[in-house]
């Protein structure tokens, strides 16, 4: 098979890889970049385990191609946190006990980072219904509803202190 | 000198114990940097793949591999021929983890190749010809022990049984547990209730597949990196069946994705190291989705009969129940721990539960939560709702007139010791949940349950680093959040802050044997076992303190993380801080170090109590879950936080067995729905808050009074949500999972009868 030359963006930096046609972007993301983060749960679309945001929009990486890629922007877990100091939600996941074995949690963090952009103050119902599409068997959802609850809530107090 | 006889008794002030801090594996996780089972690599390696069968049953009679091995990418292939047969008690497992003489299940490994991509390895799996003869199968419980069934093993005769049958069948054994007469029983009740019900396999469903990276040199030595409950058990099984010394392979445990009891056996591990050792390279195997559900395993699905007698007045007179299990392919389903379980909770003068172990040609089952017990108190509690409601008691207060309490002959054997049962029906009764009001077409239900708990073999390492910080090595895989836990008791015994002691998870060439993270052990007995090297380690470093002052070790003492003079008489010094004499190690004696290593006991049992409510939509026949909460007993719970995890996920988890999740089988005895589109557990829109209360009744069996709660919290939800399903729709559930065609169902069923009377 020939290998198509992508030339994308990644949590702000450029990179530049080769795939082969049938490569999905989580693939390249974990395979060839070592973006380890984003998992794959079930590879396809049922999980979220492997959610990232292509240009703005929360999608899974198993369902989309690498080559897909190309002149895009996307931002996977690796690039939430800035530097050494946590996101809000990053933050939040850990005060609540929001993870037991973690495997969920980047696809949930993306994905609920995703929703309080959109929505800065969700519901309890808004958020069951956002995560909806991201599994986690561990923890019952309890405490990772309120973990995003609690960081929108943190997330919200520091924009009106602003 | 430190204090030996505090074991005997249950401490009961803590100063970190009980607290909750961030976990210290937490960064790695909301990050992306933990390395789980797939995220690693190594260079040179190759790609695996297995090739599975079709088939849910058919001989295999030859295999021809000539055309994968001659595709240019591929670097080994390996068949039954590759692995030594046995005869022992890994017989069962090789065959599981490479089919010999028969395909005995649709996904049954067959062969596996390795090669310089996974695009090269799935084209050589393509290539492989296996000639099949197509045989009948047999997929349900009741079937398989026909007299007449399709037989899976010719040489399978029934175990426990006296004589032992001259025919094979697919019973693999039969067990018995109990004790009185219940027939006598039975004669003095008013109201017997009789009931079939039945369950079907669900999956644990960690969201990680299975997942290693196999290493083998031309040496013989070998390096095994996976995701396991039990690397340990992964080492020694794998080494056994490849021929090696257990020296000779390291298996590093890496960071796991789920487990629920599924992570406590080996699929490709022996596959990955045996493609590896042929090879010349290492070869990372990792499962799909779809192979998870078919090859991996999921838990049995069973036929249960219940027969309880009570009198007008609230009395259990007798019990009994017949437990039939299948498992799978192979002997080993968990009906021995439901027919243990099934009436654990109630002090009976007369009880018997009978089990039978099933072999169908289904995955092999694993270890799934509380194995056996969930399905055997979804039958019992049933039962005992609808006695509770034909009495016109409370069910609680029907629970508690009967409940097993320290002194209880248990039905399984042993009499209990203190428990926490009528604790969890106590604050059950009272939590606001119980009396809030319901309205149209919603129902209540209760449920409790029992699990044994576990301890076993465990040793750990504590390390005093030159800092005064302390490293600890444990050697079971961390699955929930125990790291936390190991780190608040190791600073609770020494002292110091919980954040100057780091934990890991230490590979098999690091420490002695431990067994598997399962049966709620790992916060009891690795824990137990940190405490104890913790005071091994405070015992050596008075010693120090003893040496430093120039006065005899047992003239010191250690309080509040200080070594200190006994008394006037010791001498008159400055306490010395675990960091003072950890600065001064080298100077007198060189390094100091705790250690532990046992077989533990006496992990004391953990009982629950769960109330959910349901509402039941009679046009559609969908359930929906008000309200749950959460009633169980920790013993002592370490870190709140992570046991009120435990309680969430072992709920949510039940909530999915009942309502939804199930395997679908064709009559072709192919799984119909091995994705989680299919295959559908719970989201986080199917599900309330689950509120949690934690009972504390110390396990004397500990030095701090902890229970293992992992598994408990998956036992009530079945029954307890039957129970409420039961009393919403008006109509008795007793199948599982209430799907909405079910419900539907049972409640045009119900109407007929009525239309009838
Ligand atoms: S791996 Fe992409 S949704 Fe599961
Ligand atoms: S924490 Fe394990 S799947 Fe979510």
């Amino acid at each position: 098979m020939a290998g198509h030359h992508v030339s994308t963006t990644i949590n702000g930096d450029a990179f530049e890889f080769v795939c082969e046609p049938d490569e999905t972007l989580l693939d390249v993301l974990r395979d060839r970049l070592s973006l380890t983060g984003s998992k794959e749960g079930c590879g396809t679309g049922d999980c979220g385990a492997c959610s990232v945001i292509l240009d703005g929009r929360l999608v899974c990486s198993c369902l989309v191609l690498g080559a897909e890629a190309e002149g895009r922007t996307i931002a996977t877990i690796e690039g939430m946190a800035d530097g050494d100091r946590l996101h809000p939600l990053q933050r939040k996941f850990l005060e609540h006990a929001a993870l037991q074995c973690g495997i969920c949690t980047p696809g949930i963090l993306v994905a609920a980072k995703a929703l309080l952009e959109k929505h800065p103050d969700p519901s309890e119902t808004e958020i069951r219904y956002w995560l909806a599409g991201n599994l986690c068997r561990c923890t019952g959802y309890d405490k990772i509803v309120r973990a995003v609850l609690d960081a929108a809530a943190e997330i919200r107090e520091g924009r009106d202190a602003a | 000198m430190p204090r030996d006889d505090v074991t005997a008794e249950t401490r009961q002030s803590f100063t970190k114990v009980g607290t909750r801090p961030l976990r210290p594996d937490g960064v790695d996780k909301v990050t992306g940097r933990a390395r789980f089972g797939a995220d690693m690599a190594a260079p040179g390696m190759l790609i695996g793949k297995v090739l599975r069968s079709p088939h849910a049953h058919a001989r295999i009679r030859s295999i021809d591999t000539s055309k994968a091995e001659a595709l240019p990418g591929v670097k080994a292939v390996v068949t039954r021929d590759d692995f030594a047969n046995r005869t022992d008690e890994l017989r069962d497992i090789l065959v599981n983890v490479m089919a010999r003489e028969k395909a005995l299940y649709e996904g049954h490994a067959v062969a596996a190749v390795a090669a310089v991509s996974a695009a090269v390895a799935r084209k050589a799996l393509r290539l492989i010809e296996v000639d099949y003869e197509l045989l009948p199968h047999v997929i349900d419980v009741e079937e398989a022990m026909r007299p007449d069934s399709v037989l899976l093993h010719d040489d399978m005769f029934t175990a426990g049984v006296d004589p032992v049958p001259d025919q094979p069948s697919n019973v693999a054994k039969r067990c018995e547990f109990g004790h009185g007469e219940v027939e006598k029983g039975f004669a003095e009740a008013d109201i017997v209730i009789e009931r079939s019900f039945r369950t079907e396999a669900s999956h644990q469903g960690y969201i990680e597949p299975h997942a290693c990276l196999a290493s083998v040199g031309a040496d013989g030595q070998g390096e095994l990196w996976c995701c396991t409950q039990g690397h340990f058990m992964v080492r020694d099984t794998c080494a056994a069946l490849l021929g090696m010394d257990v020296s000779r392979l390291r298996v590093i445990a890496s960071e796991i994705g789920g487990g629920f009891g599924g992570k406590t056996t080996v699929f490709i591990e022996p596959v990955a190291l045996t493609l590896s050792r042929k090879a010349g390279r290492p070869v990372k195997l990792v499962m799909t989705r779809d192979e998870v559900f078919r090859a991996s395993g999921p838990t049995a699905s069973t036929s249960v009969w219940v027969r309880i007698g009570v009198t007008k007045d609230g009395r259990i007179t007798a019990g009994e129940a017949v437990l039939k299990y299948q498992g799978g392919a192979f002997a080993g389903s968990p009906v021995e721990p439901g027919a243990m379980t099934a009436f654990a909770c109630y002090d009976l003068e007369n009880v018997r539960a009978i089990g039978y172990d099933v072999v169908t040609n289904r995955p092999k089952q694993a270890a799934y939560r509380a194995p056996g017990a969930p399905m055997a108190a979804f039958a019992v509690e049933s039962v005992v709702a609808e006695l509770a409601d034909r009495i016109g008691m409370d069910p609680i207060e029907f629970r508690l007139k009967n409940a097993s309490r320290e002194g209880t002959r248990s039905a399984y054997g042993p009499t209990f010791g203190p428990i926490g049962l009528v604790e969890t029906l106590k604050a059950a009764k009272a939590h606001p949940h119980y009396s809030a009001p319901l309205g149209n077409n919603q129902g209540r239900g209760v449920a409790s349950g029992f699990w044994f708990n576990f301890g076993g073999q465990t040793c750990v390492s504590l390390n005093i680093n030159i800092d005064g910080t302390v490293g600890l090595a444990v050697g079971t895989p961390d699955i929930g959040g125990s790291r936390a836990s190991m780190c608040l008791m190791a600073a609770e015994e020494l002292g110091i802050e919980y954040d100057r002691v780091r934990v890991i998870v230490a590979d098999t060439s690091s420490l002695g044997f431990n067994d598997v993270t399962d049966g709620s052990r790992v916060t009891f007995a690795s824990g137990m076992a940190t405490i104890q090297a913790a005071r091994d380690a405070v015992k050596k470093l008075c010693a120090r303190a003893a040496r430093m002052w120039d006065i005899p070790e047992d003239a010191v003492v250690w309080e509040g993380g200080y070594a200190k003079p006994a008394g006037a008489n010791a001498g008159d010094f400055q306490p010395l801080s675990l960091r003072d004499i950890a600065a001064a190690a080298a100077k007198t004696g060189g390094p100091i170090a705790g250690h532990w290593e046992f077989n533990a006991e006496n992990a004391g049992p953990s009982f629950a109590t769960h109330i959910v409510d349901a509402e039941v939509d009679p046009e559609t026949g969908r359930t929906s879950i008000l309200r749950y909460t959460v009633v169980q007993d920790a013993g002592k719970a370490v870190h709140p936080s992570y046991v009120e995890g435990q309680f969430q996920g072992g709920a949510a988890q039940g909530i999915g067995w009942a309502l939804n999740e199930e395997y679908i089988y064709g009559a072709d005895g192919k799984l119909q729905n091995p994705g989680f589109l299919d295959y559908r557990m719970p989201v986080a829109s199917d599900l309330p808050m689950i509120d949690t209360v934690i009972v504390e009744v110390p396990n004397p069996g500990h030095p701090y009074g902890v229970r293992g709660v992992g598994e408990t919290s998956i036992v009530p939800p079945l029954a307890a949500v039957a129970n409420a399903v039961s009393a919403a729709a008006g109509v008795r559930l007793t199948s599982l999972p209430m799907s909405p065609p079910k419900i539907l169902a049972a409640l045009e069923a119900e109407k007929g009868a009525q239309a009838a009377e």
